[in-house]
């Protein structure tokens, strides 16, 4: 069998699909589930434009095949809603043509999840996943920085 | 997007993967294990590997194990490299695993689909080639444990249908004093243009290299020679180099003359990492 029936649980949602075996978890959420969030970029595992979350881990949906997704909980931007990153990411101007954005901000969605009390150094680090040719990086940086202090002084009280 | 059709098995343990890979075969179809998937897909999509049908490993216990047992390390073949970063376990590994790809990737790609990669780097090789590490090969008479070292010649060497389960090492070598360099042309995530894995055992110091030659290496000669204690540094660092036997990659990255530069400056900061010092630089 080259094809096969698939349940996917995206963004709280189960939805049981027929996918093709050799099909990216990218190509299925845009072009079957009409997720547009996640871009399509190099498509090899470079420019992170296609991150999505599987199971709290941020990974890149175009080195993902579809079929190693089913049963996992998975992600999108679509699924964030007004995710305090979301609002830094628009109070720093953290973007400009915005292609390289969903991808940004669920990779930093995860960061703040598994390192709330993340370093410069690590969140340096973690921003290397992504690329973005509009930006220097630092609205970016400082996006982060902004949503990690904030949670920081609300779980201090 | 990958424009042609495979069959996607996932077996839950070794002996199911290995009949399903000979059942694939009788069926005509070429088989390939997959592990992360991430070079499946990327050069699968550039028709540079093609394939009827994948096994992938990764519901497979053996394959996902990281625990210590009887004075060894066992790392499964199909952890991720975020996996046996985290857990630290064999910090070597941990340096060397941390500059390979990025933070994002490395959630998908595995140790075993490193050591077992088509790409000529193979980062995660080094360190089982300088510390007393096996290969624990699946293989139709049943599973096999060799010497890394002698497993290990240019490519793993698998036989038709057996895969890569796991890695073990020494559990005294996982704590020597160790030191790691991954030159690139540029930026801080990608290929290296040289990686250098240095590491002291007994006062002798050994080292392996990604990016040099086609395939990861260590060299004995080489080594016999940084080990001249008698002659200086620049001596010493000059007959090493003389007994690279393999031809230098020359390419956009870099060219040989200029690999060979870099390489001479590693083996320095080595010589010098590890003088008359018995400490974890
Ligand atoms: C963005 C990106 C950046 C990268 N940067 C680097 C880098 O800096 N350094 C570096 O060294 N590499 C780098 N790589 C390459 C990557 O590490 C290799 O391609 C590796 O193969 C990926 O592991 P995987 O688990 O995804 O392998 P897979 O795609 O699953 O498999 C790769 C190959 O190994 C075989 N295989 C896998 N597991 C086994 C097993 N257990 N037994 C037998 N055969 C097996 C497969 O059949 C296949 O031929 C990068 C890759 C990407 C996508
Ligand atoms: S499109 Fe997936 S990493 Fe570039
Ligand atoms: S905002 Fe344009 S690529 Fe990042």
């Amino acid at each position: 069998m080259v094809k096969n029936e698939v349940t996917l649980h995206v963004n709280g949602e189960t939805r049981s699909l027929y996918i093709r075996n050799a099909e990216t978890l990218l190509y299925t959420l845009r072009e079957k589930l009409g997720l547009t969030g996640a871009k399509p970029g190099c498509l090899n595992g470079d420019c992170g434009a296609c991150t999505v979350e599987v199971n709290g881990a941020a990974i890149k949906s175009c080195i993902m095949l579809t079929i190693e997704a089913a049963n996992q909980q998975i992600t999108t931007v679509e699924g964030l809603q007004d995710a305090p990153i979301q609002t830094q990411f628009v109070e720093k101007f953290a973007f400009q043509c915005g292609y390289c954005t969903p991808g940004f901000i669920m990779n930093c969605n995860t960061l703040i999840e598994k390192y709330p009390e993340a370093n410069e150094t690590v969140i340096k680090k973690w921003l290397e996943s992504n690329i973005c040719r509009c930006t220097g990086y630092k609205e970016i940086e400082d996006a982060v920085k902004a949503v990690l202090t904030s949670n920081q002084a609300d779980s201090s009280v | 997007m990958i424009s042609y059709d495979f069959e996607y098995a996932k077996p839950a343990t070794i002996d199911e993967a290995l009949d399903q890979f000979q059942t694939f075969e009788k069926q005509g179809k070429n088989p390939i294990y997959f592990s992360g998937g991430t070079e499946i897909i990327t050069l699968g999509r550039k028709n540079r590997i093609v394939t009827n049908a994948v096994i992938d490993i990764k519901a497979i216990p053996e394959c996902t194990v990281i625990q210590k047992q009887e004075g060894k390390l066992v790392l499964g073949a199909a952890l991720s490299l975020t996996e046996v970063i985290e857990q630290n376990v064999f910090p070597l590994l941990s340096e060397i695993a941390m500059e390979i790809a990025d933070n994002t990737a490395r959630n998908k790609i595995t140790l075993g689909g490193n050591i077992c990669s088509n790409i000529v780097y193979k980062e995660a090789v080094l360190p089982f080639l300088l510390t007393e590490s096996e290969a624990m090969i699946a293989t139709k008479k049943g599973l096999e444990r060799r010497p890394f070292t002698k497993r290990f010649n240019q490519q793993l060497q698998l036989g038709q249908g057996e895969f890569l389960v796991q890695v073990t090492t020494k559990e005294s070598d996982l704590t020597l004093p160790f030191l790691t360099m991954k030159k690139r042309k540029q930026w801080d995530v990608g290929y290296p243009l040289l990686t250098t894995a240095a590491l002291q055992k007994e006062s002798r110091v050994k080292v392996a290299f990604s990016g040099l030659c086609a395939f990861p290496f260590r060299n004995e000669q080489l080594e016999h020679r940084l080990n001249a204690c008698q002659l200086s540094n620049d001596e010493r660092i000059e007959q090493a180099i003389r007994e690279v036997d393999t031809p230098l990659l020359d390419d956009v990255h870099g060219s040989a003359e200029y690999r060979k530069f870099v390489l001479k400056n590693s083996l320095m900061d080595v010589l010098n990492a590890f003088e008359g010092a018995d400490r974890r630089w």
